[in-house]
C-alpha cells in the first residue's frame, strides 16, 4: 500500500506540471457560450500539439499509452490548474476508444486524429424521449437503401451537437427482433447533412450544453456502420462502459476547489468558528477526501483485477450528493448573494442538480449497486 | 499509487477471518455476553499465543515487526467477529507506545503487552474500554489533543449497552504524558483512534454481510424482501457508508507509518466516517432484518452496541469534523498568505 506517486507517476505529473504551467489555458470568456466553446476548442489544439489530448490513447493513435493511474494525473492537474476539459471530451473519452475497439481500419485511419486535434467534434446520440436509463427501449429507425441507411426519429440530452460534426447514433434497425437490445445498430452519423435538426435545450441554469437531435431522413453510409449491423448494443456498451475514471479525478479536484472557495467565503465573513458551519465544512471535507480515497482505491483494483472493486460504483453517487450539498451550504452562507442572477454560486446551485441525472442516475446508480455489486434479486 | 492491501496483509486478513469464524462464532460471543461483559479468555490466550497484540510492535520489544496496516487490518477482523476480547485496548495501546512512547515506556510495557500477560485500556476517565483489570491505561481526554498514560488508577466497571466489551470509569492514578508529551503524544492519540476506526470498518461489514444474506433468503408478498427497491436503496447506503469508513481508516493507518504530517487529517477523517457510518449501518441492519432485527435472538444488536460505544470512545463525529473545518480553513489561510 502507497498513497506516493511511483516515480514513473511522478515524472509524469512534474512534466505535465511545468508544461501547464508554461502554456497557462487563461481566463474563460465569460457570458457567451459559444465563446466558452472555442476557447475550449483552441485549448484542445494546444494539448494535441504538445501530445496531452489523449494521454490514455495508446501511441500508435497519437496518445501516451499511459496507466490508469496517469491518466487520473492528467485530469487532477488539469483541474488543479484551473484548466478546462478539452471539447471533444466526449470524441476523447468514448467515441475513440469505441472506434479503436470495434471499427475497421478505414474507420480508424477516417476519424482518430481529427478527434485528437478538436478538428471534428463528436456527440452521443444514445438516449431518447423515452428511452433515458432504459436504453435498449430507443425507437429511432434506420432503414436500408441502397448501400446507405435511412434514419428517423428523435434524441435527447445530446451534448455540444451544436457544435459536432459526428454523431455515435444507435437506431433499430430490426424491429422485430425477439428482444429489445437486439436488433439495434452502432453508426458514425454525420451531423452536417439535410434530416439533421439540432434544437438547443435550454436547461435551468439558463445556457444550453444539451440539445434535441431531430432525425428525418438523415443518411449514412454502409462504411459508417460501426462493428457490424445489429450488433449496436454491445457496441454502445463499449461506450458506456468506456474507462472514465480521469473525469472522475478531474470533477473531484474541481469540487474540491469549490469548497476551497466556500471555506474562504466563511472566513472572511467570521464564519468557520459558527459550530454549526463548522459542522457542515468539516462534513464536506470529509466526503471531498471520501470521494478521492475511494476513486483511488477503484483506480488500483481496475488496475490489478482489470475491474472495479465494489467501491467503484460508488463514486459518481457520492461526488453528485457532495457537490449538491456543497453548493446548498453555499446558499445558506452567503445568502441572497449566493441567489443573484448570474453569480457564480448562483450558477453552481442551479447546475449541480443535473449532476444526480446525468450520466446515470442516482437511482439507477443504487439499482446497479444492489443488483451488480451486492447481488440482490431483480422484482421486475 | 497503490491503494490497496498487499498479498502479505491480504493473507493476515484470510487467515484472521478464518480463525475467529472458527473460534468466535456468534454463540461463544452471545455466551461472553450474558454472562456479563466475560471476556472469551479461551481465544484471548490463543490471539496472545500467536503474538496478535504485539504485531505492531517491534521484535526487540517482543513483537511482531508489522505497522499500523497490518494492525488494521486485524482489528478490522476482530471487529467483523465482534469478539469479546480486550484486543483492541491492549494492541491500539502497544502500537501507540512503540511509536510514540519514551524508551523507557517502551521497555517497561511493551513486552508485557505484546505477549498479552499485561492488558491495556483506552478511552477517557468517563468511559474506558478494557479499563478494568488493565495494567495501563491510554487516556485521549486532554483538549491539547495529547495522550497521556496513566498506571495505579482506580477502575471502577461501568456496565454500557455493549456488554461484548468491558468498560470502566478511571479515577486518580499516576499520568505521565506519552513520550514527551507534545506532538508525539498527539500521534499517540490519532493512532489510538485510526485503530478504534479499523475496528468499525469490521463491523460495519459483518452487518452489511448478515443483512444482505437475510433479506435474500427471507420472503413476503412471495418474493425475497432484498428484491424491494426501498431495501435495495438501504443496502447500497450501507455499503457507500462502509466502503467510505474503509478508505479513511485505511487512509489513517497507512499515514501513520508512511506519511506522518497527514496523520492527524487522516485520523480525524477516519474518526468522523466510523462513528457516524458504524451507527448508521449497524441501524440500518436491525432495520432491514424487520421484528427479528430487534429480538436479543438475532445478533445485529451485538454490532449496534458496538458501534455506538466504538463512536463514543472515537468522541463521537462532531468534533472531527471540526477538527476538519480548521484544518481546512488553515490550509487555505496558508494557501492565501504564501
Amino acid at each position: 500500500m502507497d498513497l506516493t506517486d511511483s516515480p514513473q507517476e511522478s515524472a509524469f505529473r512534474d512534466e505535465l506540471r511545468a508544461w501547464l504551467a508554461a502554456n497557462p489555458a487563461g481566463e474563460p470568456p465569460h457570458g457567451d457560450e459559444d465563446a466558452h466553446y472555442g476557447w475550449r476548442r483552441d485549448w484542445q489544439r494546444r494539448l494535441a500539439d504538445g501530445g496531452w489530448a489523449a494521454v490514455h490513447w495508446p501511441r500508435e493513435h497519437g496518445g501516451r499509452g499511459v496507466t490508469l493511474t496517469q491518466s487520473a494525473i492528467f485530469y487532477e492537474e488539469l483541474a488543479a490548474a484551473g484548466a478546462p476539459l478539452p471539447a471533444n471530451v466526449l470524441g476523447l473519452l468514448l467515441a475513440g476508444p469505441t472506434i479503436m475497439a470495434w471499427g475497421t481500419q478505414e474507420q480508424k485511419e477516417r476519424h482518430l486524429v481529427p478527434i485528437l486535434t478538436a478538428e471534428e467534434i463528436w456527440c452521443q446520440g444514445f438516449s431518447e424521449p423515452d428511452a433515458g436509463s432504459d436504453l435498449a427501449a430507443l425507437k429511432t429507425r434506420a432503414v436500408k437503401d441502397g448501400d446507405e441507411w435511412v434514419i428517423s426519429g428523435q434524441k435527447v440530452w445530446t451534448s455540444g451537437a451544436q457544435y459536432s460534426k459526428w454523431c455515435m447514433l444507435v437506431a433499430r434497425t430490426d424491429p422485430d427482433a425477439p428482444k429489445k437490445h437486439q436488433g439495434l445498430t452502432y453508426f458514425l452519423m454525420d451531423m452536417e447533412q439535410d434530416g439533421v435538426e439540432v434544437v438547443p435545450l435550454k436547461q435551468i441554469t439558463g445556457e444550453s450544453e444539451f440539445n434535441e437531435l431531430f432525425l428525418d431522413g438523415a443518411r449514412v453510409p454502409d462504411e459508417q456502420v460501426l462493428g457490424g449491423v445489429g450488433n449496436g448494443w454491445k457496441v454502445a456498451l463499449t461506450t458506456l462502459m468506456n474507462e472514465r475514471s480521469g473525469l472522475a479525478f478531474f470533477l473531484q479536484v474541481r469540487m474540491r476547489q469549490l469548497l476551497d472557495e466556500l471555506v474562504g467565503e466563511a472566513a472572511a465573513r467570521g464564519l468557520t468558528d459558527d459550530p454549526v458551519v463548522a459542522d457542515k465544512l468539516g462534513e464536506l471535507h470529509l466526503r471531498c477526501e471520501v470521494l478521492r480515497l475511494t476513486a483511488y482505491r477503484g483506480l488500483t483494483a481496475i488496475e490489478t483485477y482489470g475491474q472495479p472493486g465494489p467501491e467503484g460504483s460508488l463514486t459518481k453517487w457520492m461526488w453528485s450528493e457532495t457537490n449538491q450539498q456543497l453548493t446548498q451550504l453555499a446558499a445558506d452562507i452567503l445568502g441572497p448573494e449566493a441567489l443573484t442572477s448570474g453569480a457564480p454560486w448562483a450558477y453552481e446551485l442551479l447546475r449541480a442538480r443535473g449532476n444526480s441525472i446525468e450520466g446515470g442516475t442516482t437511482e439507477v446508480l443504487k439499482n446497479i449497486v444492489a443488483e451488480r455489486v451486492l447481488g440482490l434479486p431483480r422484482l421486475r | 499509487m497503490h491503494f490497496d492491501l498487499t498479498e502479505d496483509q491480504k493473507e493476515i486478513k484470510r487467515v484472521a477471518r478464518e480463525l475467529l469464524a472458527a473460534r468466535s462464532s456468534w454463540a461463544r460471543v452471545r455466551e461472553a455476553a450474558e454472562a456479563g461483559a466475560a471476556y472469551d479468555e479461551g481465544l484471548w490466550r490463543e490471539l496472545c499465543g500467536l503474538g496478535w497484540p504485539g504485531i505492531a510492535v517491534r521484535e526487540e520489544h517482543g513483537g511482531q515487526g508489522l505497522g499500523a496496516v497490518e494492525l488494521a487490518v486485524l482489528l478490522e477482523e476482530l471487529g467483523y467477529a465482534c469478539a469479546a476480547t480486550p484486543f483492541l485496548s491492549t494492541a491500539a495501546a502497544a502500537a501507540a507506545i512503540e511509536a510514540c512512547g519514551s524508551d523507557a515506556q517502551r521497555a517497561r510495557w511493551l513486552p508485557a503487552l505484546a505477549a498479552g500477560e499485561a492488558t491495556a485500556g483506552i478511552g477517557t476517565r468517563a468511559l474506558c474500554a478494557d479499563g478494568a483489570g488493565a495494567a495501563v491505561l491510554v487516556l485521549l481526554e486532554r483538549p491539547s489533543g495529547e495522550a497521556v498514560l496513566v498506571t495505579g488508577a482506580d477502575s471502577a466497571p461501568l456496565a454500557t449497552i455493549d456488554p461484548t466489551r468491558r468498560y470502566a470509569t478511571v479515577d486518580g492514578g499516576d499520568a505521565e504524558p506519552l513520550g514527551d508529551g507534545g506532538a508525539g503524544a498527539v500521534a499517540a492519540a490519532d493512532r489510538v483512534r485510526a485503530a478504534i476506526a479499523a475496528e468499525v470498518v469490521g463491523v460495519a461489514q459483518r452487518a452489511l454481510e448478515t443483512t444482505l444474506a437475510y433479506v435474500k433468503e427471507r420472503r413476503q408478498f412471495g418474493v425475497p424482501v432484498g428484491a424491494f427497491q426501498a431495501v435495495q436503496n438501504r443496502c447500497a447506503q450501507m455499503l457507500l457508508d462502509t466502503e467510505s469508513a474503509r478508505s479513511t481508516a485505511l487512509f489513517a493507518a497507512w499515514a501513520a507509518d508512511a506519511a506522518p504530517a497527514r496523520l492527524p487529517e487522516a485520523a480525524a477523517l477516519a474518526a468522523a466516517a466510523a462513528a457516524d457510518g458504524g451507527r448508521s449501518v449497524t441501524a440500518s441492519a436491525i432495520q432491514a432484518h424487520g421484528g427479528i432485527g430487534f429480538t436479543w435472538e438475532a445478533d445485529v444488536h451485538w454490532l449496534y452496541k458496538r458501534a455506538q460505544l466504538d463512536a463514543a470512545l472515537l468522541g463521537g463525529a462532531r468534533r472531527h469534523r471540526a477538527v476538519l473545518a480548521r484544518l481546512a480553513a488553515a490550509q487555505i489561510a496558508q494557501a492565501t498568505n504564501s
